[in-house]
């Protein structure tokens, strides 16, 4: 009788025990904390100039703006009336409580590999936000698109449920590398190309794809366009300040260095580049760069030294920590041209840690290059020193200006 | 009425070169610190494209980026005898306005003073005797040492990257160097410029004269360098767009690109832009600062409580805030007495221009601070008794810029427009060759600073008015080194040379110098400085006041350097006065 009594006094405390951060669950909750770094939540989850994890960031698809859910605890607006399992069940299945279907722009078919450990552990974290009241109009897809019940059909085709399966001939800084990139940290949802009904395609898996107008470019092995030339140290580097002697991350992947990898603890930015570097090369075979005699590298030289060659310097070397090396940069190598002809058209900025604050920026030039000639120079950049890719074409700046002015960018 | 916004720990009136300095390392102690700033925000890469930063039109002709008459300004007389009036159009000297103040818009030459420099008043009475100090002076020795700041100067000059050659490390004279400076623990950052032809014949002919040319020390970068906040900068490209512009280069130091990447991502930092300090608000005994009053781009006021107040504007304007808000005592030309205001000081000109046949100069390939300088009649340098003058100025040739709408150096004669001018234009462009003197300013009891009894700014309070002219002793070494200067542009070889004098008397219209000094100097007595040696208020313990109007006379280098490393000695004492508040030293 006295146990029973006991009991049922604990029993309210478990009842309301979910939303409080109790010191037995500090453990827990910093874990769930390192997992939503890791996993970048924050960046979708995000509004531009709102709240954090409040939602209600457009995120750009092919059929649609979707807008991103509230992942506050908020009880009216956010996930405050969710249980872990119903929490497990959105990230596992792509479902809401209800039992309504997730579209894939929340990248489910990624976190379906992520353990329940880790979804409680995060789901602890997310308890320990401030509520934040931010009603999100989640029904933002235009006809046929926004008939949610048309992901069953997406799902029996595209999405394989199942947690991530280790693999037992590989190591286990590689298996835990498998784990965070082909789970929770989504990479691919990115870097691999989508196909006509907007699903990762398995068999192109983080080969390179176009983001927001930015090209993600390949990460898989690929001695040409991939990460072939880069030391698992140099990987570690740029996940953790944004750079390396070629490479200044901006665009989508900045603020996945700042909100994410810089914040992640460097094993496990190891096991990621460990995994990247041992997972396999592929990609399209190198072409053989335009020689310095064709109309259009000479008029891209021209270009290049009267605008560019102040900064990146004559030779393509760059200046470390400031400006990008061109020679031998992998996002020149890229079959998508994009990101060489936006940040020329309108800038950019690199990445800022706290080892390298500086963020430098690469101004506009869209304002006196007109396409014919941004054409022109990205064609030079992609076919000097060493490098050697596709020739641009005066159309395809056209149309990324129209996007990426049209845009507002 | 005021609002009352609530208490920080710090708040800091001005982000420049100082203001982002003291709020950086205080703010990372984990201090609430809230600069306030009367100018816009300013960053490189949202306002110096590299594509537009090169706008002579904008900036050099037009003053973009800096203070506006109508933001502030003063007037100006040369003598007690007469009337002030107002400086409608910033001319002898151009404050900068803005997040970065000065830092963005200078050529960025960073000298250490010398050590006669710190002492110069016992130094020249110790040498020549009382006899030698000027009719009227008020030179007094510094209440800090060149040994005091060593360590202070070494820091400063690493987080700006400074290039240049050591002439004397740890008391051995290097080749390449200057070989009268003070010893110096490390070489500087990263190497000295490139220099042009005319830096050659020039380094050629001094050299033979017996003199010792050497690289003058930069904050234009020769490398790339990354700083001890972790702000990397990337090499000039000697453009020629440096002062009165801001670089889009990263190259040229300033709190831009070397102290507000790291400042801002501070947590306790806040900065508040556009916003104008009115006063520093004090107890009602006067004793403590209680915080400051501001009025923002609105209009509204606010009042900012604080516990630590640092006046971090440009010199003259510290001191108009400590005349406006009743800290220390108005100086009194008259009585000669009070403190506020007393011993402004500024730098002469002089020179010589060289007109050369057979060269070639490049004056379009040049960065702010490239040239190549000497020493040897700076400061006591030299032995000032058969010329019966105190101060010194060190000797540049130099070009900055061949910008096409201000750059077209003609002979005198020349007409000012037509065929006769374009002709000469052409002919001289890539033939002349400027050898400078900067010259120090002593300071005087009739040189100073107060309130205008008769004008007043928008807000209704009354306008500083600065009573300013060169002495005798001033006109007379400046014009001895301008011959110093002909001498050598003869022996560089040009075929004509024409001598400039100092202007006399000072004239507030053409370009000079921004090098204003004093007004609110650091001394070791109440009665004769505003501050104590650790740049603390005298009357009000509470109060830092940082730059160049802390100096009790001018010397005759670019004052950036000396600010920089008077910052870092006085943030150490305010890490001390935090640490148990009050006086540092007692009155």
């Amino acid at each position: 009788m006295i146990r029973l009594r006991h009991l049922i006094l604990l029993l309210p405390l478990f009842a309301v025990g979910g939303a409080i951060a109790e010191p037995d669950n500090y453990v827990e909750i910093e874990r769930g904390k390192a997992l939503v770094i890791a996993g970048d939540c924050v960046a979708c989850h995000t509004a531009k100039g709102g709240q954090p994890f409040a939602g209600g960031l457009a995120l750009q698809t092919p059929f649609g703006a979707i807008t991103t859910a509230n992942i506050t605890p908020d009880s009216a607006s956010g996930i405050g009336g969710w249980s872990a399992n119903d929490f497990a069940r959105a990230m596992h299945e792509g479902r809401r409580p209800g039992g309504t279907y997730l579209y894939p722009a929340f990248p489910y078919p990624y976190y379906t590999k992520v353990t329940r450990g880790d979804l409680d552990a995060i789901y602890a974290y997310l308890r320990t936000l401030p509520p934040v009241e931010n009603r999100v109009n989640r029904n933002t897809l235009p006809f046929p698109f926004n008939i949610r019940l048309s992901m069953l059909g997406w799902n029996a085709l595209f999405f394989t449920p199942g947690g991530f399966k280790p693999d037992p001939n590989r190591s286990d800084e590689f298996n835990r590398g498998a784990y965070l990139v082909e789970g929770l940290g989504h990479c691919g949802a990115c870097h691999t190309p989508f196909n006509a009904f907007g699903a990762s395609r398995d068999d192109k898996f983080l080969q390179g794809n176009q983001i927001d107008n930015w090209t993600a470019p390949n990460i898989t092995n690929d001695k040409q366009a991939g990460l072939g030339k880069w030391t698992v140290d140099e990987i570690v580097h740029y996940l953790k300040t944004g750079q390396t002697r070629t490479s200044l991350a901006s665009g989508p992947m900045k603020d996945v260095i700042e909100n994410s990898t810089s914040k992640m603890p460097d094993t496990d930015l190891k096991a990621i580049a460990v995994y990247l570097k041992e997972r396999g090369a592929a990609g399209p075979s190198a072409p053989t760069p335009l020689p310095a005699s064709d109309p259009r590298m000479q008029v891209g030289e021209a270009i290049f030294v009267d605008t560019c060659s102040a900064c990146h310097m004559r030779s393509g070397a760059g200046v470390e920590h400031m400006f990008p090396k061109l020679a031998g940069n992998v996002i020149t190598a890229q079959d998508d041209p994009s990101s060489l002809i936006r940040i020329i058209i309108a800038g950019g900025r690199a990445t800022a840690t706290e080892n390298f604050p500086t963020s430098p920026a690469m101004p506009s030039l869209g304002y006196r290059l007109n396409d014919d000639q941004i054409a022109a120079v990205v064609t030079y950049v992609r076919n000097s020193w060493g490098n050697a890719a596709a020739p641009v074409s005066a159309e395809i700046v056209k149309e990324l200006r129209g996007r990426v002015i049209g845009a507002g960018e | 009425m005021a609002r009352r916004l609530p208490r920080k720990d710090v708040v800091i009136v001005g982000l420049g070169w100082t203001g982002s300095i003291l709020a950086y390392e205080l703010a990372r102690t984990g201090l609430d610190v809230v600069a306030i700033e009367r100018g816009p925000w300013r960053d490189t890469a949202s306002d110096f494209n590299i594509g537009t930063a090169a706008d002579e039109l904008r900036y050099a002709v037009r003053q973009d980026i800096f203070l506006r008459p109508k933001q502030e300004t003063l007037t100006m007389r040369n003598n007690p005898s007469q009337t002030a009036l107002p400086i409608r159009k910033w001319g002898s000297f151009l404050p900068g306005n803005g997040v970065g103040g000065a830092g963005v818009h200078w050529n960025g030459q960073t000298w250490r003073f010398l050590p006669d420099d710190f002492r110069i008043r016992s130094h020249m009475i110790e040498r020549y005797g009382e006899g030698i100090l000027p009719e009227g002076n008020h030179i007094q020795d510094w209440p800090v040492s060149y040994d005091d700041l060593e360590p202070y100067y070494d820091k400063f000059e690493r987080v700006a990257g400074i290039s240049g050659k050591a002439g004397n490390l740890k008391g051995e004279i290097q080749a390449g160097g200057n070989p009268f400076e003070g010893a110096r623990a490390h070489e500087y950052p990263t190497p000295p410029m490139k220099q042009g032809y005319q830096q050659e014949l020039f380094t050629k002919a001094a050299t033979n004269m017996g003199l010792h040319p050497f690289p003058r020390p930069s904050a234009n970068l020769s490398a790339a360098y990354t700083n001890p906040y972790g702000c990397s900068m990337a090499p000039c490209t000697y453009c020629g767009f440096c002062e009165w512009f801001g670089c889009a280069n990263y190259s040229k130091s300033s709190p831009q690109t070397c102290v507000l990447p790291a400042l801002i991502r501070e947590p306790s930092f806040e900065a508040r832009t556009e916003c104008e300090v009115t006063k520093v608000n004090l107890t009602v005994d006067g004793k403590m600062a209680t915080g400051v009053t501001y009025v923002d781009a609105d209009g509204e006021e606010w009042e900012q409580p604080g516990d630590l107040v640092l006046v971090c504007a440009f010199a003259l304007f510290n001191v108009r805030l400590l005349l406006l808000s009743g800290i220390g005592k108005p100086y009194d030309p008259v009585k000669d007495e009070g403190v506020v205001g007393r011993n402004y000081a500024y730098q002469t000109g002089s020179g010589s221009t060289g007109f050369f046949e057979d060269v070639k100069f490049n004056p379009f390939a040049a960065a702010g601070s490239t040239g190549v300088a000497l020493d040897d009649y700076n400061s006591d340098n030299f032995d000032h008794g058969p010329h019966g003058f105190v101060g010194g100025a060190s000797i540049t040739c130099a070009h900055t810029n061949g910008r096409p709408i201000r750059y077209h150096p003609t002979p005198k004669g020349t007409p000012g427009w037509g065929s006769a001018w374009k002709k000469a234009v052409r002919d001289s462009y890539q033939r002349v060759a400027n050898v400078g003197a900067q010259g120090s300013v002593m300071s005087y009891r009739n040189n100073y600073l107060d309130l205008d009894p008769t004008y007043k700014d928008a807000l209704g309070r009354p306008l500083m008015r600065m009573t300013f002219d060169y002495q005798p002793n001033e006109q007379k070494m400046a014009n001895w080194m301008a011959e110093r200067c002909d001498e050598i542009a003869k022996a560089m070889g040009a075929k004509a040379t024409q001598i400039n004098k100092l202007g006399v008397p000072w004239n507030v219209v053409p370009y000079q110098t921004t090098h204003n000094t004093g007004g609110a100097v650091m001394g070791n007595d109440p009665t004769s400085s505003v501050l104590n040696r650790y740049l603390q208020s005298w009357d009000v313990p509470n109060v830092f006041v940082m730059g160049a109007s802390a100096f009790p006379q001018n010397a005759g280098y670019n004052p950036t350097g000396t600010v920089g490393a008077l910052t870092y000695w006085g943030l150490d004492a305010i890490l001390n006065y935090l640490k148990s508040p009050g006086a540092l030293v007692q009155r």
